[in-house]
């Protein structure tokens, strides 16, 4: 570095934490050196949050979130969509970025989170970073979930409408809460305002402040990796990490590579099959909304379905409440209940790889429960047939999985964690 | 107006629906309407072009025939340009319904007068050809089967019926070119007991077409229709083939990057 640069630097440093951060988050913080495949999912999240919200920006700039008539007799919302389509330039593909951008997003956080099943990297001391990740989840899917409202299309609208009246199953608040969230008796433009508000500022803010908030405390303790064992046991004189490497460029580079090859399939979607065969984009989304015809079949969006499936699997009333309100806390619970994973799981050991036949079956098995749910929230219900009966089945055993897991983990066979990370 | 109640297509089904209040949670429906949707429609694949002579034809059918009680005013008429059309011979032979040529294909009759003459406002068709993507087959096959199976029916207000769309509001606008298809009702075993209707299509008397020339004729108003409904889809395509050649190299620059940074970690 020349002088002059050093001691703009210097300069700089003297009045804010540059160098100290950089070498703090980047530069000199150590990771495992055995990073796998699962672990690009991570810096993959951070990047389509960031397209996310740039794309959103240009959307926002022509996007109008207006449920009045235009003269054609078609929503304002609709058309400004459809305007951005095809009179804005460039705003295809800046929509589609969005629209496929919303997909992608909930594939890298799956398969991020499944990778933190599989290495346990919930488990202590790391239980604040998935608290703060099950939060992003949670923040995410009411993001997702109010941005599907702005096209103004068919589902947007009559999703809206069945979502927003499950919280009128609540006992006592319920009508009342349904009625706060839509600012009206049905879904209507003072819907569509606040949704608008809700997932181009308060949501995202929260989902940036969430996201902070878990890199800082991923930074405080440290990477897990997929043999789950503490790199930070091992170190050398100068206090490193016998197993570790600087996330910068060990990691930077890596992670580019992921980054080419996510943008890759990611491209290969957008160009290709925007409407992703109907589940990134539904066909009756391309009405306008129509509060008087129902569509024949609601379904949300693929990324809800698991839990939707968990809905709809309770079909019993209980303690004289509508099965639709357990069915309500059905969901929530299936969301909520990775929340306790680091506390549910008793085993020994974090990684898989040394973890006993038990839970390795449970896991498998909990991820065939979780792709047949998602299967069937996309399935018209068929009355208590073997639909609706493999619904309930496979609901009954998603809850067992973590259920089960202070049982089964304790009691499993596990193999001696390794002392060092293997290669 | 007869009752639209019926089976055999989705946006009949959901007229029938009208009287579901929408107050009512409409979760609570999804099993009847499930049930009532469980006839499966057959349709004929369409072929469709992307040939800039069969989507100007296209554009023309659509223009001449459809663009009086349909609109699609999300497309300007200089969009034509795009399938091979000058800025001349759009306002000299299409530029019915508007005076300036950026302006978009809007319709003189108001809804209120559509509903009112037709039982329901003609829906805009801009992207008639997304929305009507089904399981049973893309919203192109169901246009092209769609506008090939009316039939002669007295006992509706304009006189024809639908196979595909059954009681639909709309006649038969394309009947001089195919002439008039008659059905045959014949009454079958469904297997389970019951008995159910099967309506198949005769000519009866020829149009001032052919039958492989008004197959032609809906191709190309088809083709038409998809490409009105994304008129960027060749591009995008196009612009997707050079993004992914693209990456791909890059994937190999990364990667040898990668390689070169990792080779002293063990």
């Amino acid at each position: 570095m020349t002088t002059k640069s050093q001691a703009l630097l210097n300069w700089v440093d003297e009045r804010f934490p540059l160098t100290s951060t950089w070498k703090a988050h980047l530069s000199e913080y150590y990771a495992p050196k055995n990073f796998n495949f699962w672990y690009f999912f991570g810096s993959l999240a951070l990047m389509v949050l960031v397209i996310q919200i740039v794309t959103g920006i240009f959307l926002v700039m022509h996007y109008k979130p207006d449920a009045s008539l235009n003269a054609s007799g078609v929503p304002v919302a609709f058309a400004a969509v459809e305007y951005i389509m095809r009179d804005v330039p460039g705003g295809w593909l800046i929509r589609y970025m969005h629209s496929t951008g919303a997909s992608a997003f909930f594939v890298v956080v799956y398969m991020h989170m499944f990778r933190g099943m599989l290495y346990g990297s919930y488990r202590k001391p790391r239980e604040l970073i998935w608290l703060f990740g099950v939060g992003i989840f949670l923040a995410l899917m009411a993001e997702a979930f109010m941005g599907y409202l702005l096209p103004w299309g068919q589902m947007s609208f009559w999703g809206a409408q069945v979502i927003v009246n499950l919280f009128s199953a609540i006992p006592l608040i319920g009508p009342d809460l349904a009625l706060v969230i839509r600012g009206d008796f049905v879904v209507s433009d003072a819907t569509l305002n606040r949704f608008f508000s809700f997932h181009v500022i308060a949501v995202p803010l929260v989902l940036i402040g969430l996201v902070l908030a878990h890199i800082v405390a991923l930074h405080e303790v440290g990477s897990n990796n997929p043999d789950g064992v503490e790199i930070k046991k091992k170190k050398d004189a100068n206090g490193i990490p016998l197993d570790g490497i600087p996330f910068h460029p060990y990691y930077t580079v890596k992670d580019i590579v992921g980054v080419v090859g996510f943008l890759f399939v990611f491209s290969a979607v957008l160009f290709f099959a925007p409407e992703g065969g109907g589940y990134f984009l539904e066909y009756n989304n391309f009405l306008p909304a129509d509060p008087l015809v129902t569509p024949p079949h609601i379904a949300p969006v693929w990324y809800f379905t698991p839990f939707y499936s968990l809905l709809r699997a309770v079909t019993y009333p209980l303690f004289g409440l509508d099965a639709k309100f357990w069915g309500v806390i059905a969901m929530g619970a299936g969301v909520v209940i990775f929340a306790f994973l680091p506390w549910l799981d008793r085993s020994p050991v974090k990684s898989i790889r040394y973890k006993g036949p038990i839970f390795k079956t449970a896991l498998v098995l909990f991820v065939i429960v979780f792709f047949i749910l998602g299967y069937l929230g996309v399935q018209p219900p068929d009355n208590g047939g073997i639909k609706d009966r493999t619904t309930q089945i496979c609901s009954v055993l998603y809850f067992a999985f973590f259920l089960l897991m202070p049982f089964y983990s304790k009691m499993d066979k596990c193999k001696a964690e390794p002392e060092r990370v293997t290669s | 107006m007869q009752s639209r109640t019926g089976k055999g297509d989705f946006l009949m089904k959901t007229r029938a629906m009208k009287f579901v209040k929408r107050l009512l949670a409409a979760a609570l429906f999804a099993p009847v309407v499930a049930m009532a949707a469980g006839a499966a429609l057959h349709l004929d694949k369409a072929p469709v072009s992307t040939d800039p002579a069969a989507l100007q034809n296209g554009a023309k059918v659509f223009i001449n025939y459809c663009l009086n009680c349909h609109s699609a005013s999300f497309v300007r008429y200089n969009r034509l340009k795009d399938i091979g059309l000058s800025e001349d011979l759009i306002k000299d032979n299409l530029l019915f319904t508007a005076d300036k040529i950026g302006e978009q294909m809007k319709i003189g009759m108001t809804r209120a007068n559509g509903k009112a003459w037709f039982g329901a406002a003609p829906p805009d068709l801009t992207l008639v050809a997304r929305a009507r993507s089904s399981e049973f087959g893309s919203g192109a096959d169901w246009l092209y089967t769609y506008l090939r199976q009316f039939y002669r029916d007295p006992s509706r207000p304009t006189g024809w019926n639908n196979k595909v769309f059954e009681n639909v509001g709309m006649p038969h606008v394309l009947w001089e070119l195919q002439g008039d298809q008659v059905a045959n009702v014949e009454e079958k075993d469904d297997g389970h007991g019951g008995k159910h209707k099967e309506v198949s299509l005769e000519l009866k008397k020829p149009g001032v077409q052919s039958a492989a020339e008004y197959d032609k004729t809906v191709a190309d108003l088809v083709s038409f229709l998809v490409w009105m409904g994304e008129p960027m889809a060749e591009s995008r395509k196009n612009i997707g083939t050079f993004v992914l050649i693209f990456l791909a190299g890059l994937f190999v620059l990364s990667y040898l990057l990668k390689k070169n940074f990792w080779k002293d970690i063990h």
